[in-house]
């Protein structure tokens, strides 16, 4: 009995199946609940602690007393929810379907995927118990402990290798952009995070070295990961629903190429303390971004540009904002790897508006079209509350802005005073506060946004399973009544 | 690119040279640091922190400290301060020699030349431009030392006598240098304030030592008990609000006090051949300032 299923894995490329779009969609339905819906509940858990964190810095006495809710506990929480609990869970999700209907095939024991999923989300639970507790490991953007980290590394390569063996065995040999991005990003996660993981916790290396690691796996994962996964979902939207194809297929070799190749050094700030040489190269490689980016920026605009689609609030509006955020994130990225800019913004609130657009901005908007595209289809019925879907992009574009401009203009001004030693340093922290205010409304509105988008998610989810509900219950009651009793049926329909 | 194989060719090859750059090399740069020599000294650096700093340092990263205060203490270059010690017996010569120098200081009377010994007269790129003026003030009869000053911001701040570097962070796991600086920076706490009273006084209110902070209080580091025969020795001095309940005392928990042991010991001002320093310990011991005003000899940092 196992053995049809263990070689469907590698199925011969000579004998395709023969499976239609729905086929295809209805095959991811259980992977995409378990990852897009339990990244959305990550999603509203990790807004509720960055407000919190937020909250903080107007009042310090604010649920000060305990030792769970501090701000050094809360904080990286929130960065963790929304990294680990939201945006490779998604990722995953949107990546798996891609590669799926890209490759003309079905995914293959969808079940064993969907507990992967949850697997991961429990790792991620046990991982912000721990941070919680006081068992942060200390390293930015690589909190969870090792304890959290070994669930989270086998759930993946548990998700990524049905991922690849679809992929293998895809029916549609030609390969599209995404596909590449998809496949880069699926390759890139186990590589960083075991590495940082062994040299950082389990043998840890001495000295700066450690920083130097988790500098990497940060940027790595910040900006190589994102990218890859948000890129490869914007580059199938963008042409599916502009209804133009993809301007061009080279152009997009040539921003993977010089993404992956810049991008990878990225993340060393020019100040820090390593040997001179890492700072420089990081920060040539972060300037040299640049590139990989115009060539995203005019692949996107040539290829929205001249559509006639309205969209309106949906799927269509949410990647092309995720577009804008993600170039200007990275110009953003790019400038502060300035030796002269980065002396003003180093240590500022800048670093973190930047990436606060780029994850929340570039990444979740991205993800949040994908899901808006993906799940009516995998399921087979619309949005039930389809006027929802436009209320939560205003409310993630609104606060996304509001978020991390203000942040952005604060932390520049705060550099200048930074730099400036008769500036008292308590002055310096004051000149930010007023920023922070606006910045916390901006997380106000994303939490509305963010809260939207699990109402929409799980009613989408629990449409479906009601519908398999009903279906299997008058299975049942036909099978065990063949004789149509009356009064029976009239319970069912009550039922339903 | 039309097959798979091919695309993970590339990321591979992509991914292997940033790890070999930045995960690869480091070790092979940086693994075998040892202690080095201070500068002009034959103290070894980095001594490691003593056990209890060591413990307040796993608090420190509980409690993730990091995200507000960083530990690396930046500067844009060195320079060469001439500081004059003493003006020896002919003040008049002393004096021309001092205005001839450096006219920025006047070209007024002997006394106010003079005053305020030992002080900083001239700013020099480096020790080579420095001995001919030396040499001037040499001439006059005066005594005089080339120091090398770091300069910046952050040292102007105070938060450090020269820059961070690689060998100050030998000994710590996990090292928390740090990205935001919402709080100031660390490098050099237990340098500026050794006291330790102070740092529980200011952890467990911080708006009553610094007006204004926007640090939030750790309150769950102390407890607050029955006192018993006597009151403890390490029972907080608090007033106002925060003031414990007759009857009752706030001590600090075990968390605190290693916390607070781990801060004493955060000082990274030992001049290393890669970060040079001349400390000022000679002429602070010539003047009478108070020792609590001098930052003392600087004799063997982390060890306290």
């Amino acid at each position: 009995m196992t053995a049809p299923a263990a070689t469907s894995y590698f199925r011969s490329p000579s004998a395709p199946v023969t499976a239609t779009p729905a086929e295809i969609d209805a095959s991811s339905r259980l992977p995409m609940f378990a990852l897009v819906g339990g990244a959305a509940l990550w999603l509203v858990l990790s807004s509720l602690l960055g407000l919190i964190a937020s909250i903080k810095f107007h009042s310090p006495n604010f649920l000060a007393g305990s030792a769970w809710l501090s701000y050094g506990r809360v904080f990286p929480a929130s960065t963790n929810a929304l990294v680990y609990g939201f945006a490779i869970p998604a990722g995953l999700g949107v990546g798996l379907w891609l590669l799926a209907r890209l490759g003309r095939v079905p995914l293959t024991q969808p079940w064993l995927i969907a507990v992967a999923a949850k697997l991961w989300h429990l790792g991620v639970l046990v991982g912000l118990l721990g941070i919680l507790r006081g068992d942060s490991t200390g390293f930015e953007w690589l909190e969870m402990p090792r304890y959290a980290a070994v669930i989270l590394f086998v759930a993946f390569l548990l998700i990524a290798f049905p991922a690849f063996a679809a992929h293998h065995s895809r029916s549609e040999r030609q390969l599209y952009p995404s596909q590449w991005f998809v496949l880069a990003a699926l390759f890139w996660f186990p590589w960083i995070y075991s590495t940082a993981n062994l040299l950082l916790l389990v043998s840890p290396v001495r000295g700066v070295a450690q920083a130097a690691i988790q500098w990497w796996y940060s940027g790595n994962l910040l900006f190589v990961w994102l990218a890859l996964a948000g890129l490869g979902a914007a580059f199938y939207l963008l042409p599916k629903l502009t209804a133009r194809p993809l301007q061009s297929h080279y152009l997009a070799l040539f921003a993977f190429l010089t993404l992956i190749l810049f991008g990878t050094w990225v993340g060393i700030p020019a100040g820090a303390t390593l040997p001179a040489w890492m700072p420089t190269l990081s920060g040539v490689a972060t300037v040299s971004t640049l590139v990989p980016l115009l060539a995203i920026a005019m692949i996107a605009v040539q290829t929205v540009r001249g559509c006639r689609t309205e969209c309106a609030g949906g799927p269509l509006c949410f990647v092309k904002f995720g577009m804008s955020a993600f170039v200007l994130s990275g110009v953003m990225l790019a400038i502060s790897a300035l030796p002269e800019i980065s002396r003003v913004t180093d240590f500022t609130w800048f670093g973190t508006a930047q990436n606060q657009l780029r994850l929340y901005g570039f990444f979740a908007m991205t993800m949040f079209g994908a899901a808006y595209y993906i799940l009516p289809r995998a399921v087979g019925i619309e949005f039930p509350f389809a006027r929802l879907i436009r209320a939560h992009f205003w409310c993630g574009v609104a606060g996304s802005l509001l978020l991390t401009l203000p942040l952005a203009m604060g932390g520049v001004l705060q550099g200048f005073k930074l730099v400036n030693p008769n500036v008292a340093f308590l002055d310096v922290t004051k000149s930010a506060l007023m920023f922070l205010r606006l910045g916390t409304v901006g997380e106000l509105l994303i939490a509305l946004g963010n809260l939207l988008f699990l109402l929409n998610v799980l009613a989408v989810i629990a449409t479906c399973y009601r519908a398999v509900c009903t279906k299997a219950y008058t299975a049942i009651t036909k099978r065990l009544e063949p004789t149509p009793d009356p009064s029976k049926e009239g319970n069912a329909e009550v039922r339903v | 690119m039309k097959s798979g194989a091919l695309v993970f060719l590339v990321a591979f090859m992509a991914l292997a040279a940033s790890w070999g750059g930045f995960v690869l090399a480091p070790q092979v740069q940086l693994s075998r640091s040892v202690q080095t020599n201070a500068l002009g000294s034959s103290d070894l650096y980095p001594l490691g922190r003593p056990g209890l700093a060591k413990q307040g340092l796993e608090v420190y990263r509980a409690n993730g400290c990091v995200y507000c205060h960083s530990q690396q203490v930046v500067q844009e270059g060195t320079l060469c301060e001439i500081v004059l010690t003493e003006a020896g017996t002919n003040a008049a010569a002393a004096a021309a020699a001092v205005a001839k120098l450096n006219s920025a200081l006047g070209t007024g009377d002997a006394k106010s030349l003079l005053a305020g010994l030992p002080k900083m007269i001239l700013q020099v790129a480096d020790m080579n431009a420095a001995g001919p003026a030396l040499k001037t003030l040499e001439a006059a009869g005066a005594k005089a030392e080339a120091r090398v000053a770091p300069q910046g911001a952050d040292i102007a701040r105070g938060w450090g006598k020269r820059r961070t570097v690689a060998q100050d962070y030998l000994a710590d796991y996990p090292v928390q240098l740090g990205s935001r600086r919402i709080g100031p920076d660390l490098a050099n706490v237990g340098l500026r304030s050794p006291d330790a009273g102070w740092h529980l006084r200011h952890l467990y209110a911080p708006q009553n030592e610094v007006q204004g902070s926007l640090m939030p209080p750790y309150r769950f580091l102390f407890e607050t008990r029955k006192i018993g025969k006597e009151a403890a020795p390490d029972a907080l001095k608090v007033s106002g609000k925060l003031s414990p309940p007759p009857g009752y005392e706030i001590v600090p928990r075990p968390e605190a006090t290693a916390l607070v042991a781990y801060l004493q010991s955060l000082r990274a001002d030992m001049p290393l051949e890669e970060a040079p320093l001349t400390p000022p310990a000679a002429t602070v011991a010539s003047t009478n300032a108070p020792a609590s005003l001098t930052n003392a000899p600087t004799a063997t940092p982390a060890a306290k």
